[in-house]
Formats: structure tokens, sequence, C-alpha cells
């Protein structure tokens, strides 16, 4: 089971990453946040990866977490985003990957909101894609460019 | 000129708070040795909702102004994230602090879309804060895997057990998928059925999210983790696994 990045060679679509609060600073350290980045470079490129700054254990939440996102206080915690989506808007990337539900979620609003309309994916979406296994209905969050890239039984598309 | 001095501490207000604020000290940690240095507050994505930021408040907490601090409603903006205390030279936990002050809060006065989902997760013992019950998990993941198994040939093999007995991970899974969008449960079982790997879903308590804990429900957060950590004695399962 090996991943392959030969997909973004020619594409040199740019990832960025999310670590997220819950696994990196609060549970496993800067090392698991290491074995991340060393799993999604193997499945777009080391080249087409660009980290966030701060990151790992020093990275910001992006207001997703403790509730926030059911609290109602919709217009303070876009507020609170904002500067994750300066973070993201300043690596140039294509893409966020999100390790975790939250995250997806705040950050994919703070993409509509703040207008930059970058796609927010799980990490199982680019993995899968990279090992040649994504099929044509497991792409509802990749981006018009990645949809019909190496799909997997695309006769199977509903 | 001044009708007197001001003076601090005259009258004797017991502040809960500050005893709290005390208890969150680290060993030989000393609040009175806190610099103020804004460490906390400048690296802080909630710093100036509501005009409050994480040095202030815990100014605030230390003052015993109790009173303000219940009022506000930055307590439910912080996410504890704990970068806080992360680059704190005195480590004072000011997101367990928050925590603190989120239980003290009236239950039926916290935020609403919280609470709801708590109280939604207390209804099955799935623990979905969706309601999803075991029948309505156990026909999806089926009927998903079926169509799967059929469409895809090369995962023909692929599986996505609920309750088997003796698997490695017990793996948890939020409401979402299962409920909105279906499709997307579907690139982790296939990693983990390429991985060989040997886990299972519980018909009990296989729900990820935990409102419980965000709503400081002590009482019913215990309840959801008995619920779990039974499940996974009762499957003989070696790992819980906690997705995303």
């Amino acid at each position: 089971m090996k991943p392959s990045s030969e997909w973004n060679r020619e594409r040199k679509i740019k990832f960025t990453l999310q670590d997220p609060c819950q696994i990196v600073r609060k549970s496993f350290g800067d090392k698991i946040a290491d074995d991340l980045r060393y799993a999604v470079k193997a499945c777009v490129g080391e080249e087409n990866f660009v980290d966030m700054t701060p990151n790992k254990s020093n990275n910001y939440c992006c207001g997703g977490g403790g509730g926030f996102l059911q609290s109602g206080f919709k217009e303070q915690r876009l507020a609170y985003g904002k500067i994750k989506d300066d973070q993201i808007k300043a690596t140039g990337a294509d893409y966020v990957i999100a390790g975790c539900h939250n995250c997806h979620a705040q950050i994919h609003e703070l993409s509509e909101h703040y207008g930059s309309h970058y796609p927010v994916v799980h990490f199982w979406t680019i993995l899968c894609l990279a090992l040649g296994i994504l099929g044509p209905n497991e792409r509802t969050y990749l981006g018009d460019d990645l949809k019909e890239v190496n799909v997997f039984h695309p006769e199977s598309a509903m | 000129m001044a009708e007197g001095a001001i003076k601090l501490g005259g009258k004797k207000k017991k502040s809960t708070i500050m005893e709290m604020v005390k208890e969150i000290l680290p060993d030989g940690g000393n609040l009175n040795a806190c610099l103020t240095c804004g460490a906390c507050s400048s690296g802080c994505p909630a710093t100036g909702l509501e005009g409050m930021d994480a040095r202030k408040f815990l100014r605030m907490a230390a003052l015993g102004m109790d009173e303000e601090i219940l009022k506000s409603n930055w307590p439910w903006m912080c996410t504890m994230c704990q970068r806080c205390i992360y680059v704190c030279p005195m480590k004072i936990d000011i997101p367990q602090l928050i925590f603190n002050i989120r239980a003290m809060r009236p239950r039926d006065e916290r935020p609403k879309g919280i609470l709801e989902s708590c109280n939604m997760a207390m209804k099955n013992d799935t623990l979905s804060a969706m309601g999803t019950t075991e029948e309505d998990f156990q026909f999806v993941v089926e009927d998903v895997l079926g169509e799967y198994q059929e469409a895809q040939p090369e995962f023909a093999e692929m599986e996505a057990p609920i309750d088997k007995e003796g698997a490695e991970f017990f793996l948890n899974q939020n409401s979402r998928e299962p409920v909105t969008e279906p499709d997307e449960m579907v690139p982790l079982w296939k990693i983990l059925h390429l991985a060989g790997v040997n886990w299972t879903y519980g018909s009990k308590g296989w729900a990820g999210e935990n409102y419980c804990l965000f709503i400081a429900d002590n009482e019913n957060w215990k309840k959801m983790l008995e619920i779990k950590t039974a499940q996974v004695h009762k499957l003989g399962c070696k790992t819980y696994l906690n997705t995303e």
C-alpha cells in the first residue's frame, strides 16, 4: 500500500495543512504533526506542500473547537477565524487539508465567508486519491480541478 | 482631591473563582508571579471578542470580579485550544478555568445549540448528537458497504463491522457522515481494508462527537464515557480509535 504523488507532478496543486489542536498540541505533540506531514507529502508531492506559520504545536486554533460551531455566536466565530483565513491565504495554497471534523466545517465556512473559496478536504480523501482508489461519489469536497482526476470506477458515478 | 484613598480588599467578599484559579496553578506555581506579560492573549484568536482577552480574564478572576466574569459570553468563544498555556511561562491553565466557569452557569442558560446536542446524545446509547439509533446506523453502514462491494469489485471483501468481538480497534464515527453524507465514510474503510486493520464500530457508543464535554456537563460526559468504555470492554477491543 503505497500512495503516489504522480497525479500532481504536472498539476502542481499546492496543499497546506491544519494541525488539529486536539490531536497535536493537546495530545501527541510535534511528533504526530511530523508524521502527518510525511503522509501528506507522500500523497501530494514534497514540493507541493506549503506549511502555515506558525504551525504544529504552536498553530492557531481555527475556531471550530470547544463547541464554538454550535454555540450560536456565529459572528464572533467568523471573527475568531479571520487569523486562520489570513494564514491560509499567506501560504498561497490551493487546498487545505483538515485532520479534524470541527476544523473541516469551520475552515470550509471561512473559505466561503472571506471569499477565497479554497476547497477544504479530509485527509482520507487525499490518501485514497493518491492510492488510486477514490471513486466518483467520494469527491464532495474536492474542487472542480480534481473531480475528474485519477477516478476509480468512473462508471459508478451517481 | 479625592475624598479618600480607595481601599483595596477592605470588603471581605469571598471569590469562588479566585479559589478556583489557585487550584489550577501548576505545582509550585504562584499567581503573583504572573508578569501579565500577555503571551497568552497576544497569540489567541479570541482576543478582542466581547472586549475580552485571556490576560484580562485572568486578572478579573484574580481581582475577584466573579459577577462580571459569569455575565460574560466570552468563555463560550474561547475554544480551550490550550495555546495560551502552551506559551505561558507559568503554565497557568486558563482553559481549565474557562471550563469551570462554563460549568458555573445554570445548565439551561448555556448556549442552546450545544446544550440540545448534549441532550440529544443522551437519548440513545449510540450517543449520537443527531439522534441516530442503533438500527438506523446499522442500516446505513450495511447499505453503503453493499453498494461499494458491488460497484468496486476490488473491495468486495471490504468490511465495516459493528460489534465484532476481539477486534483490535474500536473506531468511532462522527454522526454527520452516516446521516448526511454516507459516501464520506468509505475512503477510511478502504484505507483500513488495504492496511489489513482489524477494526469494528460499536452499536453502542459509536458516535464520535461529545457535546456534553463542550457544555461542561460533567455528569453526562461521565455517562457517555461509561457507555463507550463498557462497549469497548465488552467487545474486547484493545484500542479506542478516535477518527477525526
